[in-house]
């Protein structure tokens, strides 16, 4: 029988403490290559749905804030597209980038994202998805990057398909947002620790 | 064209999150199980980027910092190559981002306080969109080896970082790249985290003489594949195939 010529995934690296110069070089003060810093505006004037602030930290296991990392989101529109190819589904606001990029603030650690609330998406069986953000965290020390979910405080979660998937019933609490403002959220990542938040495989 | 989910990422393959000589990972590392579950919607589809949010100095470190008709110290390089995915197909319209020190071993960044001097007219950072047939190319400098701290003597081979969006945001990837005969491979913490010998010489770019330019730069050539796709032919067809 003929093998099948399948490729291995390259290997991850971490992105190191410099990953400012790639991602974001304005950021950290290359200025003049890139016009804008990738990531940085998800929204414009026209774009549909409720505005909000979603922020937070990324703390490790001695609890203290990574001043490293970068946070990246993925999520769909107010109605529930995405805006990508692979969306059959409908056309989603062409408004809404539905990606962020934040390095976090050298100082406090705080990533700030200024999107919209997601509309519900259907899971692979149909079932709804309850609204959530898909997370991705880089740093240094981290030696392949972290995919996890935000879900909202203020939104019925007990249906979702993949919350269920967890076990330790407690530890859903890890991927919900606190609700510290009028429109915002936020959103604290435990590396580890009692409260270590859930990260996926998928 | 395929929109299945993707392949399960080989943890066997990749680095785990916890790697003892590399100090930082042991309070940065998950300590539970991840939860494995098939891509949805969420992970199949990811952001696109379009050829025109590009500069034309974007994939040229050589040029996109220089000032005043100067150039940057060191050797002149090229590093070009495919992407693919692991059915081996090409992938097209891939954002890569790129990012490394200078010939000396110095980034830009306040960071980095190693003894090598700053170079006026080198930044550090270029990006590109892979071709259809998913070629990328860009120009640039050798950058050199630097020491950090972990070890009290740990030094990083040279190389290039990269960050790579495939079609799903499930194929997001940061790497690096490293050079054919670097001594400093083979005694680096960084890469010895890569359980498997031929997943580190995935990252080393073989010298490519046939793309050289001569009298002029040095070829690299480096390869990159992310996480394939599922065909979906007899599945339910939920998003189609
Ligand atoms: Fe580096």
């Amino acid at each position: 029988m003929k093998p099948l010529d399948y490729l291995k995934e390259s290997p991850s690296q971490t992105a190191g403490p410099y990953v400012h110069i790639g991602c974001t070089p304005n950021f950290c003060g290359i200025e003049g290559v890139f016009a804008e810093d990738l990531g940085s505006t998800m929204l414009n004037g026209q774009t549909k749905g409720e505005r909000i602030t979603v922020r937070g930290r990324v703390f490790d296991g001695t609890g203290t804030a990574l001043k490293d990392a970068m946070v990246e989101i993925w999520q769909a529109d107010a109605e529930g597209l995405y805006p990508s190819p692979q969306e059959k589904r409908g056309q989603a606001d062409e408004n809404f980038t539905g990606f962020g990029r934040c390095p976090v603030e050298q100082e406090t650690g705080e990533f700030v994202f200024e999107t919209i609330k997601p509309g519900t998406v259907p899971f692979n069986d149909g079932r709804p998805q309850a609204s959530h953000i898909t997370f991705w965290i880089v740093a240094r020390g981290i030696n392949i990057g972290l995919h996890t979910r935000l879900y909202f405080p203020d939104e019925d979660n007990s249906a979702d398909p993949v919350l269920g998937r967890i076990e330790l019933k407690k530890r859903v609490e890890t991927l919900i947002a606190e609700k510290t403002g009028d429109a915002e959220y936020t959103f604290n990542v435990r590396l580890q620790g009692h409260n270590e938040t859930v990260f996926f495989d998928i | 064209m395929s929109d299945g989910s993707f392949f399960q990422r080989d943890r066997d393959w990749q680095p785990a999150a916890l790697t003892p000589q590399y100090k930082t990972s042991l309070k940065r590392s998950p300590t539970h199980a991840l939860l494995s579950m098939d891509s949805s919607i969420s992970e199949r589809t990811g952001p696109t980027f379009n050829q025109n949010m590009l500069g034309e100095l974007d994939n040229d470190l050589v040029l996109n910092y220089a000032k005043d008709g100067e150039l940057p110290v060191g050797e002149r390089i090229i590093v070009q190559g495919r992407v693919l995915d692991e059915n081996a197909r090409p992938v097209p319209g891939v954002l890569l981002e790129f990012w490394q020190a200078n010939a000396g071993g110095r980034y830009r960044h306040k960071k980095d306080g190693y003894l090598a001097p700053l170079d006026p007219n080198f930044g550090g950072c270029g990006r590109t969109i892979s071709a259809a047939d998913g070629s990328y190319a860009f120009r640039s400098i050798k950058p050199g080896p630097y020491p950090w701290p972990n070890g009290v003597n740990d030094w990083r081979p040279s190389h290039i970082h990269f960050s790579l969006f495939g079609s799903g945001f499930a194929q997001r990837l940061i790497t690096q790249m490293y050079f054919e005969g670097d001594p400093l491979i083979w005694k680096c913490p960084i890469v010895s985290m890569i359980p498997n010998k031929g997943g580190i010489e995935q990252l080393i770019a073989r010298i490519d003489m046939n793309a050289t330019m001569p009298m002029d730069a040095i070829a690299y050539r480096f390869d990159i594949v992310l996480r394939g796709r599922r065909s979906t032919m007899f599945e339910n067809r939920l998003e189609g195939n």
